[in-house]
């Protein structure tokens, strides 16, 4: 039987009365850059957050190569939240002792050699950072685990053109055959070159899934194109 | 290399597209070899998965031949380099005849155009 890195089934998430993930159901192989897409609102942040962990599920069930989600899941998986969660006051070298400790497929060495090119030193402390190199750095971080899954909730949300550009190409570039790599985002036309496959997500449900050079060679659309179409005529967006 | 790509066909489409270019610009000649699949999808900015399909279909067309361990190069072979030419530019003819056709222009009178574009310089 193929293993799936990341396996949904029947993954049901409530927040009081409001409904965030529906009886979502989905089987992620390894090898594959997969966007997760959708409107603000549509589930994307928690369904990545109950596969790192951070949240429990109504009902359903997650496994990340066949482990359920807990303290083995977690060594498997890299999650970049969507947004920093660093201290003020700590130092860029602190973050890299707490990730050599938390995670042993952290690999320091490369981590320093991406802060270097991005001319950050090690001892700056993370409130004289801009918000645009504290991303990079929680990405550089995230991308320096040999991790099997990685889950990057709005990599791009808040940076300009060129580090889009900076951020797309480390996650390219540490990209591993054996590894998935799932991206959040509302910014289609940004990262739909990066992407072999897509998931739309609307009100916790899986509207349309494929790979996005077969929509391409099918409706002649760009992926962004696609999205508009499909979510214009749609309730709640 | 020039990486445009932007446009709503195939990514790998488009990649093999601009590395037909590149060999028939030369700037890659017949026998160079050709970066990694790392490089090139890091260069532009496309999943490793996506270059790899575009060689391997330039791979199967015959214009680009697998060394083994020693990676990718561009054909030596006259006959496919030829071919590939032809195809390429009897491709860029069609989509200029089509777009004279929105215009109600047929190829001959097309042709005619062209043509004068060429006295135009000569005078």
């Amino acid at each position: 039987m193929e293993q799936y890195t990341l396996q949904a089934t029947n993954l049901t998430k409530r927040y009081g009365s409001a409904l965030a993930l529906d009886q979502l159901s989905l089987s992620l192989p390894q090898g594959r850059i997969i966007g997760l897409l959708g409107p603000n609102g549509s589930g994307k942040t928690t369904f990545i957050k109950l596969v790192a962990g951070l949240l429990s599920p109504t009902s359903g069930e997650i496994r990340v190569c066949g482990q359920a989600v807990g303290t083995g899941s977690k060594a498997l998986v890299s999650y970049l939240p969507d947004r920093p969660y660093f201290s003020k006051q700590a130092k860029v070298t602190d973050q890299l002792d707490f990730f050599e400790d938390f995670y042993a497929d952290f690999d320091r060495l490369r981590a320093e050699q991406m802060l270097k090119a991005l001319g950050i030193s090690p001892q700056a402390r993370f409130r004289e950072l801009s918000k645009g190199s504290q991303e990079k750095i929680q990405l550089v971080l995230v991308m320096s685990r040999r991790a099997r899954l990685y889950l990057l909730d709005e990599p791009i949300g808040g940076v300009d053109p060129a580090a889009r550009d900076y951020i797309l190409n480390t996650i390219i570039t540490n990209f591993a055959p054996e590894a998935t790599i799932l991206i959040s985002t509302h910014l289609i036309a940004d990262v739909e070159r990066v992407l072999d496959d897509f998931l739309f997500l609307h009100q916790g449900r899986i509207l349309r899934s494929g790979c996005v050079d077969t929509v391409r060679e099918e409706t002649g659309k760009s992926l962004d194109e696609l999205f508009r179409e499909v979510f214009k005529c749609l309730p709640n967006c | 290399m020039d990486w445009k790509l932007t446009g709503s066909q195939p990514v790998y489409q488009q990649i093999m597209a601009a590395i037909r270019g590149a060999i028939l610009q030369g700037a890659l000649p017949p026998g160079k070899k050709i970066p990694s699949v790392r490089d090139l999808a890091a260069q532009a900015q496309v999943n490793p998965n996506t270059m790899q399909r575009a060689l391997t279909e330039l791979e199967r067309e015959g214009l680009l031949v697998s060394g083994g361990t020693s990676g990718r190069r561009v054909t030596q072979d006259e006959a496919v380099l030829a071919a590939m030419r032809e195809d390429t530019l009897h491709q860029l003819a069609l989509e200029c005849a089509e777009k004279f056709m929105v215009f109600g222009v047929s190829p001959g009178q097309a042709a005619q155009l062209l043509l004068a574009l060429e006295e135009e310089k000569e005078v």
